[in-house]
């Protein structure tokens, strides 16, 4: 079977116009794919790319060359040549993104930010705030913080929040970007068992995770930063 | 955003004022349940490409067409002007930064929401007052204050009253310019998301001019970025504002206060 993703000769640089035009090479012929039911692990040295890579496929940073293919329900899409609108419908139906930091719609409730996804896709509004109000509860989100956005949040809540929403869904893709690193060892302990339920459910999954206990318990195959980061 | 064909499709539109470009060649395709914000600083086109897509003013060049409900695209062009003044009645509905521009200042709430339901064809007194008072409620404006006139009303319930009227015919497009600007930032956020959550719940489209990043990035998937009339960046609104490529761009996004 064809893998869920596969990118090719992904190259990526920054120019920063207001410094003087000044080109920023972040990764150079990045190449690597997964499959569904597999979790790669990217490791690599802090400012190797690891999070830029995990935007290139969400679409929030363009790409110089390379192809981004994801393959899902018969549809094949090179992301670095999609439109805006077929890019949201694959972030809608296709690829969940846990970022490294919660970036959530101010003044939205916490059960709300996790239910949204499933509203997109279609789901009644109750329906979604009753799974996304259990999916905060197994992540031991204290239940009188369901009704307060985020923002004021700790950063171990917020990355829950983050998780929940990310994981709620059945995404066929999953980018996750640390989702354990502000965690203690219970609530990390609850997160490895959603990302392993999600592998068993097909999921493909690409995870940056510093915590080599956390890797061996996800991940199948590991892609070193370093190989394809620019600054190396 | 699943339809695929454009409620709105825009080619080479250019406006000249006398030797001064109003805008140059701009062109895009806006989808139903999709929102535009069109951003840059002040002078930089944003309103005039506004008027020019509402045929508030005329076109040099280019075209401008409309999914019509019956399913055909017609270039406005060739509308006549009924047709057009029936457009702006129902089917489109605009929010201004000056609410005087979108109310009658003298006329009650009431009368405000009711003048555009009657413009669309309803008749029925008592029908008309309780659609007004449901739009009041829902834009949270208290109902009490139905017979009250605008000039009586805060900056903020100025704008929740546009909506309102905006909203009330059950339009497919919306045309915001700045429909914020000028007001307290926890008022902008009650605004914003009122804004929001009726774009979602109603499948709105919506166009909306700001210079004001932090809105496009609240209400928009797409971003078209303008400097001196012309269209120089455009994109998903996340890549725009994560992932700059024009020096101008940059310097928007840079010049946002962190939140
Ligand atoms: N939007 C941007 N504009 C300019 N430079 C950027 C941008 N995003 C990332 N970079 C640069 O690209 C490089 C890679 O950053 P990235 O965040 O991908 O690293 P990382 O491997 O995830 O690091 P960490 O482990 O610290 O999270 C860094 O030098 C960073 O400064
Ligand atoms: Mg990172």
């Amino acid at each position: 079977m064809k893998p869920v993703l596969e990118i090719s000769g992904v190259s990526k640089s920054f120019t920063m116009h207001l410094q003087g035009g000044v080109s920023l090479p972040v990764m150079a012929d990045v190449t690597f794919d997964v499959r569904a039911g597999e979790c790669v692990a990217i490791v690599g040295p802090s400012g190797a790319g690891k999070s830029s890579v995990l935007k290139m496929i969400y679409g929030s940073y363009g790409c110089d060359s390379g192809r981004i293919v994801v393959t899902h329900g018969g549809e094949i899409t090179d992301l670095v040549q999609a439109p805006p609108r077929q890019i949201l419908a694959l972030r809608r139906e296709t690829i969940g993104y846990v970022s490294q930091f919660l970036r959530a719609v101010p003044r939205v409730p916490a059960l709300d930010v996790v239910a949204e996804p499933l509203v997109a896709l279609g789901a009644a509004r109750e329906e979604a705030r009753d799974r996304a109000a259990a999916m905060l509860t197994r992540l031991n989100v204290p239940q009188r913080l369901f009704g307060l956005p985020p923002a004021t949040f700790s950063g171990g809540e917020q990355q829950r929040v983050n998780i929940a929403r990310g994981l709620l869904p059945d995404y066929a893709l999953l980018l996750l970007d640390e989702p354990t690193a502000s965690l203690d060892a219970k609530n990390r302990a609850v997160v490895v068992d959603l990302i392993n339920a999600r592998k068993r459910g097909g999921a493909a999954i690409i995870a940056i995770v510093h915590d080599e206990d956390v890797r061996d318990a996800i991940a199948d195959r590991i892609v070193d930063a370093a190989h394809f980061s620019a600054a190396a | 955003m699943t339809d695929d064909a454009p409620l709105l499709s825009v080619r080479g539109v250019t406006k000249w004022y006398g030797r001064r470009l109003g805008c140059r060649d701009v062109g895009f395709d806006l989808y139903p349940g999709e929102v535009i914000a069109i951003v840059g600083e002040s002078g930089s086109g944003k309103s005039t490409l506004l008027r020019l897509l509402t045929r508030q003013a005329d076109i040099d060049a280019g075209t401008v067409s409309y999914r019509m409900r019956d399913g055909s695209l017609r270039d406005l062009s060739a509308l006549t002007d009924a047709e057009r003044a029936v457009l702006r009645r129902t089917d489109w509905g605009f929010v201004h930064q000056d609410a005087s521009f979108g109310l009658r200042m003298s006329v009650s709430a009431g009368g405000n929401i009711g003048e555009r339901l009657m413009s669309a064809g309803a008749r029925h007194y008592g029908d008309i007052r309780a659609e007004a008072a449901r739009w009041l409620a829902r834009v949270e404006i208290d109902q009490a204050r139905i017979d009250d006139t605008p000039d009586t009303f805060s900056g903020g319930m100025r704008q929740r009253l546009q909506i309102a009227c905006s909203l009330v015919t059950g339009p497919r497009l919306i045309f915001m310019d700045e429909p914020t600007g000028g007001l307290d930032v926890s008022v902008q956020a009650r605004i914003l998301d009122l804004l929001r959550g009726l774009v979602v719940d109603l499948g709105l489209s919506a166009l909306i001019v700001t210079h004001d990043l932090g809105v496009a990035r609240l209400l928009s998937h797409r971003i078209m970025v303008m400097k001196a009339g012309e269209v120089i960046e455009s994109g998903l609104t996340d890549r725009v504002l994560d992932d700059p490529r024009e020096p101008y761009t940059q310097l928007l996004v840079s010049s946002i206060l962190p939140a």
